[in-house]
């Protein structure tokens, strides 16, 4: 796994990337890849007859075809393996319709819910998503086939961004204000501007009054895991309930969401137990690539789809 | 599966909301929007699905408020022109609209 | 008679101080964090200029998001009412009044009496308010009298996508890679701010005479965009950004106030 770097940009999640060493794809019928192309991360997953092989997470950059390509080498990097063995690659996400190797799109609400179902398992049945600019309350079945869906990506509050946006304020990396949320005497009342921008200036106020930052941190994660709440609820939330997306690495956000729902988030670990005792990295932030990467598969072997790959 | 457009901010629920079981793809509620915010055409969340399905347009999903605003969807007796014009029950909005103008 | 109106603003606190059928004095200030502090110093400011002490003021109406932190208000009027009452007095042909200030925008349908017949209002988010125009100068690096001035430049009529100030700051930021023009892209914005007003006033309903007011009606660049977009005119008064003040001082003339003693001036509550 990569190192976490120290930077003075207090909102970006470090880069890492991973090959499974149990795999020999050489051996293999169909591989397919999935490209996650989001406003503020990319990921690559590339499946081996199905299985998990490979995956890169990025930052993405000011562009979406240059952080595809990317994004992909990132993945392939640890691998001996080339784009032109791909058989089949499908981009999803925000920057979809610019993943200059793929040969198809899928819309990022299939691709997690079939992300999420392979990661969880078939018991999964509400996934919420968060990702750089937008949230997504989504109900599945057992198959991870979209039964309910609703999304926001109109307003930055609920969203990464808006969490992006506090920890820049504040001068404090995004992975630590989880825990420091805690370290608190007492839970003060949640942020009351429903307004990223209108939300900045009242935690400058707090700032100002010698309110203590983590006490602040507190009130932020309260006031988002609230709005994540009202989201979720007009879909009814029901268990296997799991997050994915980087907020799912927020505990800040996630512990105060199950306290509000009075439902608890699925366990971040693997479904197959193989894997979980192999100790392949569970990265909440790939469901979507995963789950494009499925898709490809699904598509190759009921022949709607015809192998593109090139050597 | 129940598709809703729109989103929500500080100043409610945004939604048009679509089920896609009952939607057979006949376009009356395309021909009946004022607004033209609707579409019928493959279904961008089922990629196996065969038959096309209304859905909201791209471009108009992060301006449903002021979109649907005019036809009152949920504060009169009446309903919205596009549910008005199914016969299958596929098409309804969120609460936004009554709550703040109703 | 001397009466005051005080608009306390998410971003400036505006006072007007009148006698009956003149203006003796104004005065604008930032409300900063510390709201009450600021309206005082600005009251004592106006009237030390004026001349006048705080007992020669009989009656004071406060407005505005942070009304009830003017301790020494004798009555409180909503911000819908001081706009309908501040306006129609210098424009008695006016039907529609759009305020857009720093933290909310609203539009106001009036009867010729000043009455509000009906409005709508675009509050608790920043799109559609002065505080996107200033997110998007900072993101074009430019001051915002300088963004609005680009626009009256450009030559394309482009629009920002996105319906939120912080994606719409990324937006701009992704534009000035494409290598789009500053007054392409400072039009863009306008064009997207009065999308949003022009929207608002649209649900209240659209009738000549259309007066803006409030902060943003000082950016020609905008009032430019929200005229293309109502493809109607609009009447913009010298000094809009005191309307409210001024219309809550009308109403301390009239003694009318909205705090329970007399007359509601106003048929629909804001729920937003």
């Amino acid at each position: 796994m990569a190192e976490v770097q120290k930077t003075k940009e207090f909102w970006r999640w470090p880069e890492t990337n991973w090959v499974n060493p149990n795999i020999n794809w050489k051996k293999s019928e169909v591989i397919t890849a999935g490209v996650d192309v989001g406003s503020v991360s990319t990921q690559a997953v590339i499946m081996v007859d199905g299985e998990f092989f490979a995956f890169g997470n990025t930052r993405t950059g000011s562009d979406s075809p240059n952080s595809a390509i990317k994004g992909m080498g990132y993945a392939l990097e640890k691998t001996d393996m080339i784009i032109e063995n791909i058989d089949y690659c499908i981009g999803t996400g925000y920057g979809r319709v610019n993943v200059p190797m793929a040969q198809q799109s899928i819309t990022e609400i299939s691709c997690h819910a079939r992300g999420a179902n392979y990661m969880y398992g078939p018991e999964v049945r509400t996934i919420m998503d968060m990702g750089g600019q937008d949230c997504k309350a989504i109900n599945v079945d057992d198959k991870g086939k979209v039964l309910n869906f609703m999304m926001n990506d109109k307003c930055a509050a609920g969203t990464g961004r808006g969490m992006e946006v506090f920890a820049d304020l504040i001068h404090v990396p995004v992975w630590e204000i989880g825990p420091r949320s805690f370290q608190i005497e007492k839970q003060p009342p949640p942020i009351s501007s429903t307004c990223v921008i209108f939300a900045k200036s009242e935690v400058m106020g707090l700032l100002e009054q010698g309110v203590p930052e983590n006490e602040i941190m507190a009130a932020y994660c309260s006031a988002m895991a609230h709005r994540i709440m009202e989201l979720l609820n007009r879909l009814s939330v029901k268990e296997k309930f799991v997050i994915t997306g980087g907020i799912a690495k927020n505990e800040g956000v996630v512990k105060r969401l199950e306290k509000e729902l009075g439902v608890k988030t699925a366990g971040r670990v693997w479904y197959k137990k193989e894997f979980i005792e192999r100790g392949y990295p569970f990265d909440t932030q790939l469901a979507g690539a995963i789950g494009a990467a499925i898709f490809g598969d699904a598509l190759l072997k009921m022949g709607k789809a015809k192998s593109a790959r090139k050597a | 599966m129940i598709a809703n457009y729109g989103f929500r901010d500080g100043s409610g629920d945004w939604y048009v909301t679509i089920d896609t079981d009952k939607c057979n793809g006949c376009g009356k509620c395309v021909e009946v929007c004022p607004e033209k915010i609707l579409e019928v055409g493959p279904d961008e969340f089922d990629i196996f699905r065969e038959e096309p399905v209304a859905f909201v347009k791209h471009n108009k999903r992060k301006k449903v408020r002021y979109s649907c605003a005019p036809c009152k969807p949920g504060f009169e007796e009446k309903p919205a022109p596009c549910a008005g014009a199914c016969k299958f029950n596929v098409i309804s909005h969120s609460d936004g609209w009554k709550v703040l103008y109703g | 008679m001397i009466v005051a109106g005080i608009d306390v603003g998410g971003k400036n606190v505006h006072i007007v101080i009148i006698k009956e059928g003149q203006i003796l004095g104004k005065g604008a200030a930032p409300t900063g964090i510390k709201k009450a502090e600021a309206v005082e110093h600005l009251y004592d400011d106006v009237l030390k200029k004026m001349g006048l002490a705080r007992k020669d003021v009989e009656r004071v109406v406060a407005t505005g998001s942070a009304a009830k932190r003017v301790a020494f208000a004798t009555g409180f009027i909503t911000d819908a009412a001081a706009d309908a009452r501040g306006v129609i007095k210098l424009f008695p042909k006016a039907r529609t009044v759009i305020d857009v200030g720093a933290e909310e925008g609203r539009s106001i349908k009036m009867s010729p009496e000043g009455k509000v017949m009906d409005f709508a209002v675009n509050g608790k988010c920043a799109a559609g308010t002065g505080t996107f125009v200033e997110a998007m100068s900072r993101a074009l690096e430019v001051s915002v009298d300088e963004i609005s001035h680009l626009t009256l430049a450009s030559t394309q009529n482009l629009s920002i996508n996105a319906q939120c100030a912080v994606f719409g700051e990324s937006e701009v930021v992704s534009l000035i890679h494409q290598k789009v023009s500053k007054p392409d892209i400072a039009r863009a914005v306008m064009n997207a701010i009065a999308g949003r007003v022009a929207s608002v006033a649209r649900i209240a309903g659209l009738e000549d005479d259309v007066v803006l007011v409030g902060g943003m009606a000082k950016n020609l660049g905008f009032i430019d965009s929200l005229k293309k977009n109502l493809a109607m005119d609009v009447v913009v008064p010298e000094n809009p950004d005191y309307m409210g003040a001024l219309g809550a001082a009308e109403a301390a003339l009239a003694a009318v106030t909205t705090d329970g003693v007399k007359i509601r001036v106003f048929e629909k509550e804001t729920i937003s």
